[in-house]
């Protein structure tokens, strides 16, 4: 396995905010009721977190657990744990309908950090973004320019975002540009 | 002439000069000034031709209403044509070139239209050049696209950056005068969240320059104070240099951010388009003054009499020493004050109204200024610049009673409330009689989505055209705009300003009023399009009624000004003309922008390499660094082929093909789409979207398939595989995976509800690379230890394998007719499995091929390929895919379409193979022939090519197409012309050519 990489290859960027390639992640995409006691139960084995609320990211110990829309989560764990979480996820709802699928290879995950992270997004993304709206623990599925992309805001003023992987460059020239020194909108820095 | 005065100028910094040229002449201003009054203060009266006469024109106005004075900004790459010079801020080392003459501005050629006028009236292109009819083309049209227009379009290769951004607020006030500022602040004060743009580079709007008192301060430090206190507030941004340019559905709106025009050279991109959701718009955008319709009132010199007045406060600037001014209400009077306080002569006050002026006369008149009241201008003397005027009785034909000398004109027939963004989503508008001006409705605003009002109309704007009014209504205004955001907004006062007593306006549209034909010919309605007075009537007596067509009829309104300064005074014209009050005529639409954006702010950061997004796959690297030539797939790219050298394309292809078929290719299928399906219902839900039976498929198994739409078409194919009892994943074609996908949750999320069915998208979760060829196997073989017998792995089955080390899903299934398994593997891991296939491969020869290689060897066997096959009016039945289509299943989608009468008819073409009989290729889409002739003159047809390729491996041209009774003509030969006139003969055969019974990849 020592021969896996993602399409940006640890990539950084430092503008006036820093945009970096997050690295190899376990991803694992989980479909069922989310009101459901199995769900609940698949969730806090594979990560140790509750279920979100809609809208919401959870984020624990190198895991994250994120509303991806009424029937669908999107679980993150360490790369190279993810079979035994998705076997976990799959023993906790044996027998209930569900599916669980790992995605890790699927997406493009980057950190966007520093004072002008806010505005790096917000030139990109139909969001408001401002510091009263967008608040940590927020998650938005959403358009990023030409491309779906998904982000989260965690307590320290991080954002994480994953997109498609073949999009990788794409999404990473997109955010170099929106943080290009001189582009800051003086609004949220 | 024009010039620099010793006092005067708010807005310089006079200690720092600033150097620029106007058509390569190096000329001076300072820090602060506007091109406009850069121009000005070296005595450039004359900056352009008019559009369609060639006449003189200068500067008009001293903002965004400027329909003369536009240049060629920069030079190279950077040129942009018809930039204002009036809201263009000067900075040092700015070029300029002005438009529209030839060989130069002083003495254009073109000009001689000017004498020609009489054969050049409204309409005169439509009349002139409608026959004979071919003429148009060849002979009219490029001479009048020499003639005709404005700059020149720019260079291409714009070195600069532009970007969007995304802005929401409660609250969003367009225009920083005081109205906008007293609004903005009784919103913010209320709680909400509210976004102040101003358009120029500096707050406070007229108000410093027109005078008065604001809660007993001077208008400039009220417009200081409440600056701080706005800037004081977490809840308000403050953006100076941002136009409101357009109200949209929904409060959506969009803001124009000059960034760096004036500071070129820095990092800052230079255009930001503000994409804002505002729960409620408050339009303060002030208002703009009319010119007056007389003879000569477009000669360098004649200007608004608010711009003289602006120059001379905000930049120290003066049009002429001698000054007459001419009006129809006691604005105008200012000008005439400002200008003798600054030890400026005014020869006259030319009055229109009988009654003459209010307080403001009088003061003019203690300051020893000659004012005639019921007099207006004949004829402005001058060519170049004026030199005088002739003055008439206003109410009579033009009699010349006197002529005064004097350098300059200001003119002013009134204002006209800024209606345009009120007016984008739909607010309607009221004449005010009384004012002479359109001005917002109240009882109809913009309205959204529940029938309540979205934008609130502030200040002059409004129509309140004294300071007291302005910031009562603006008050009220914000007030408004934050209750109806749920804010609660505070009780305080509006401020209070000194009212001064002012005469009533008297409308004034043409002058004198019973102008002769020889004067309303010189008087311009519409600068910049050369429409007269005079054009506008005959338009009306034409049977031009209607003010929209009379405005595309005589170009009023036109271009980049969108008549800012012409239309009020062009409408009432026509009003006249057709015997009718003004609101009967009423206006033409305001559409967005307010003034024009640049097309680069609106494309934003999508340019060059992010133009738009690329999809790569986790071996393109490998492709663009093995000389692959690229063909878009969606937005993919993928390999073509791969040549080597000089190699052709044709020659790689073949080349490619040659060596798939004898021993051993690579193919990077990542792209084709991989949805899974699961759950209990997943096999009654597949063989619903599935013509055939999907769900008696066993675990380990793999079956093609076809996907029909509920009209019957075919719209996808691809081969499942079922990996356990509840799960099935799914190919599609590259370009099917997001549609079918989306196809699937709609039937799920839509109809079938209650199906126990969930999918996931997981295309990109792997990379799959297709192991093509006879050495396939063995090559596999040298990877793995794990059992790749036909016994353990047979054709379509599949298998988990470890290969190199890596965890792979293998499927045997194959689209050339080869022994071929589709090695699936997790995207991170793809270029490492390609890298070990090309090693184990070496021996063999191994070598990429790309699409068009697949193209021809899918062919070759016969297969159908979604979009050359189909083309959306295709059913399976059309490809003889009968074999394919379940009679077993009650239903599946497309199934009851596929009965109906049109598609069960038996004369629908059906597919073939042809064979030229001279081996030559086919033209792609060609027609085959048959006798006689339509109802349209054209050849009747009885097919066409859908697909044609030379093979290599039976070295002759192939083709499949759809053909009249095709499958029961087998050996007839049909005529296929090609564009050059001869015609290709080819014979119907079996589309299979090449191996049909399956032999190869069956091992």
């Amino acid at each position: 396995m020592s021969n896996a990489v993602t399409a940006l290859n640890g990539a950084n960027y430092q503008g006036f905010a820093t945009i970096a390639d997050q690295g190899l992640t376990g991803m694992i995409t989980l479909r069922g009721d989310l009101a459901s006691a199995g769900v609940k139960a698949a969730v806090k084995s594979a990560t140790g977190l509750d279920v979100p609320a809609q809208r919401q990211a959870l984020m624990g110990q190198g895991t994250a657990a994120l509303w991806m829309s009424p029937d669908e989560l999107l679980l993150l764990c360490p790369y190279a744990e993810v079979g035994a979480r998705l076997a976990a996820v799959e023993k906790a709802l044996k027998g209930q309908h569900f599916l669980a699928v790992n995605v890790s290879d699927a997406r493009t995950f980057l950190r966007i950090s520093g004072k002008g992270a806010r505005e790096v997004l917000a030139k990109v993304c139909p969001v408001d973004l401002s510091p009263e709206v967008f608040i940590p623990g927020m998650f938005r599925r959403t358009r990023m320019a030409q491309v779906p992309a998904a982000f989260w805001l965690d307590e320290t003023g991080t954002f994480h975002l994953i997109c498609f992987r073949s999009v990788a460059d794409y999404a990473f020239e997109l955010l170099k540009a929106s943080a290009q020194p001189g582009g800051e909108v003086g609004l949220y820095a | 002439m024009s010039t620099r005065l010793a006092k005067g100028g708010r807005l310089l910094d006079k200690g720092r000069a600033l150097h620029f040229t106007f058509n390569g002449k190096r000329l001076k201003g300072h820090a602060g000034d506007t091109l406009a009054s850069a121009l000005l203060a070296n005595d450039q009266m004359l900056v352009g031709r008019s559009f369609k006469y060639h006449r003189p024109r200068g500067i008009v106005a001293s903002g965004a209403e400027e329909p003369n004075a536009l240049v060629h900004l920069g030079e190279g790459p950077r040129m942009e044509p018809n930039q204002r010079v009036t809201t263009t801020e000067l900075f040092d080392g700015l070029t300029c070139t002005s438009q529209n003459h030839w060989p130069n501005l002083d003495f254009d050629i073109g000009a001689v239209n000017t004498h020609l006028a009489r054969f050049l009236p409204a309409g005169f292109y439509y009349k002139m050049f409608i026959h004979p009819r071919p003429f148009w083309k060849h002979i009219y049209e490029p001479f009048i696209r020499q003639s005709a227009g404005l700059g020149r379009a720019s260079n291409p290769g714009d070195p600069d950056r532009y970007e969007h951004f995304y802005f929401f607020c409660d609250v969003a006030v367009i225009g920083g005068g005081v109205a906008g500022l007293q609004a903005a602040l009784a919103a913010a004060e209320a709680g909400a969240k509210v976004l102040l743009m101003e358009q120029t580079a500096h707050w406070g709007g007229r108000a410093p320059v027109d005078g008065g008192e604001i809660d007993g301060q001077p208008a400039e430090d009220w417009i200081t104070a409440t600056l701080a206190k706005l800037r004081d507030m977490p809840n308000v941004t403050l953006r100076l240099r941002s136009m409101g340019a357009g109200v949209y559905d929904h409060g959506y709106l969009l803001g124009y951010e000059r960034v760096s025009d004036h500071t070129p050279g820095t990092n800052a991109p230079r255009h930001r388009l503000w994409r804002i959701r505002a729960g409620q718009i408050i339009t303060a955008t002030g208002a703009i003054e009319r010119p007056l319709s007389f003879a000569g009132n477009d000669i360098p010199g004649v200007m608004l009499a608010s711009a003289i007045r602006d120059y001379a406060v905000n930049y120290g600037v003066s049009i002429g020493d001698r000054t007459v001014v001419v009006t129809n209400n006691d604005d105008a009077y200012r000008t005439a004050i400002t200008l003798k306080k600054f030890g400026l002569e005014i020869p006259a006050i030319l009055d229109a109204r009988q009654q003459g002026g209010g307080a403001l006369a009088a003061e003019a008149r203690a300051l020893g200024i000659r004012v005639e009241n019921g007099k207006g201008i004949a004829k402005v003397k001058g060519g170049k610049r004026v030199t005088g005027v002739a003055i008439c009785a206003q109410a009579g034909e033009g009699a010349v009673l006197e002529e005064i000398k004097c350098d300059a004109v200001a003119m002013s027939g009134g204002w006209s409330p800024v209606v345009h963004l009120w007016s984008h989503c739909g607010g309607k508008l009221l004449w005010d009689s009384a004012q002479a001006h359109f001005r917002p409705d109240p009882a109809n605003p913009p309205r959204g989505a529940q029938g309540e009002a979205f934008v609130v109309v502030a200040g002059s704007a409004n129509g309140y055209l004294d300071l007291a009014g302005t910031l009562s209504d603006a008050d009220a205004a914000g007030k408004t705009a934050a209750k109806a955001m749920g804010h609660k907004p505070k009780s305080t006062k509006a401020p209070s300003a000194t009212a001064t007593d002012e005469a009533a306006l008297e409308a004034v549209w043409l002058m004198p009023q019973g102008a002769n034909i020889k004067l309303r010919m010189k008087s311009w309605l519409d600068y910049q399009n050369d429409v007269k007075v005079s054009d506008v009537q005959l338009a009306a007596r034409e049977g031009y009624e209607s003010v929209e067509h009379a405005k595309r009829y005589t170009t009023l309104g036109m271009a980049t000004d969108q008549g800012k300064l012409s239309n009020i005074n062009g409408l009432a014209i026509l009003s006249d003309a057709l015997g009718q009050p003004i609101p009967q005529t009423g206006t033409t639409t305001f559409r967005p922008p307010y003034t024009p954006i640049s097309l680069s702010a609106i494309a934003g950061s999508a340019r060059d390499e992010i133009f738009q997004p690329i999809r790569k796959t986790p071996i393109h690297g490998w492709h663009e660094a093995n000389g692959a030539h690229f063909e878009p797939v969606g937005q993919w790219r993928r390999p073509y082929c791969f040549p080597k050298g000089e190699e052709t394309h044709r020659d790689a292809v073949t080349r490619e093909i040659n060596q798939t078929r004898s021993r051993l290719s690579l193919l990077d299928a990542s792209t084709l789409g991989k949805i899974i399906v699961k759950g209990p219902d997943a096999g009654k839900f597949l063989d619903m979207l599935y013509t055939n039976v999907m769900s008696s498929l066993k675990p380990g198994k793999c079956r093609y398939g076809l996907m029909c739409n509920e009209n019957g078409f075919l719209m996808d194919d691809g081969v499942v595989a079922r990996i356990d009892e509840d799960t099935f994943l799914c190919h599609t074609t590259t370009g099917g995976a997001e549609s079918i996908h989306g196809h699937m949750e709609d039937w799920l999320q839509c109809e079938w509800w209650d199906w126990k069915v969930y999918t996931a998208n997981v295309t990109e979760q792997y990379a799959q690379i297709a192991v093509v060829g006879p050495k396939a196997r063995e090559t596999l073989a040298k990877l793995t230890t794990d059992d790749l017998s036909n016994d353990a792995l047979p054709f379509m089955g599949w298998a988990d394998l470890t290969l190199a080390d890596m965890p792979v899903r293998a499927y045997r299934i194959s689209f050339s007719g080869e022994l071929s398994y589709e090695i699936a593997v997790p995207a991170s891991h793809g270029r490492a499995l390609w890298d070990a296939l090309l090693d184990a491969g070496a021996e063999h020869g191994v070598t990429p091929y790309g699409t068009e290689g697949l193209h021809v060897m899918r062919a070759e066997k016969g297969f159908i390929m979604i979009g050359d096959e189909t083309d959306g009016t295709v059913i399976p039945q059309d490809l003889n895919m009968g074999w394919a289509i379940s009679k077993k299943k009650d239903d599946y989608l497309g199934k009851r379409a596929q009965e109906r009468s049109h598609m069960a008819d038996p004369n629908r073409w059906k597919l073939v193979g042809l064979e030229t009989l001279d081996g030559s290729v086919l033209p792609d889409g060609a027609y085959a022939t048959a006798p006689g002739h339509n109802a349209n003159g054209q050849r009747m047809t009885q097919g066409r090519v859908t697909s044609t390729y030379y093979s290599p491996t039976l070295g002759r041209g192939i083709a499949m197409g759809l053909v009249h009774n095709g499958p029961d003509r087998m050996g007839d030969v049909l005529d296929f012309p090609k564009v050059d006139g001869g015609i290709i003969k080819a014979k119907i055969v079996d589309p299979i050519f090449f191996d049909k019974d399956g032999e190869k990849q069956n091992v």
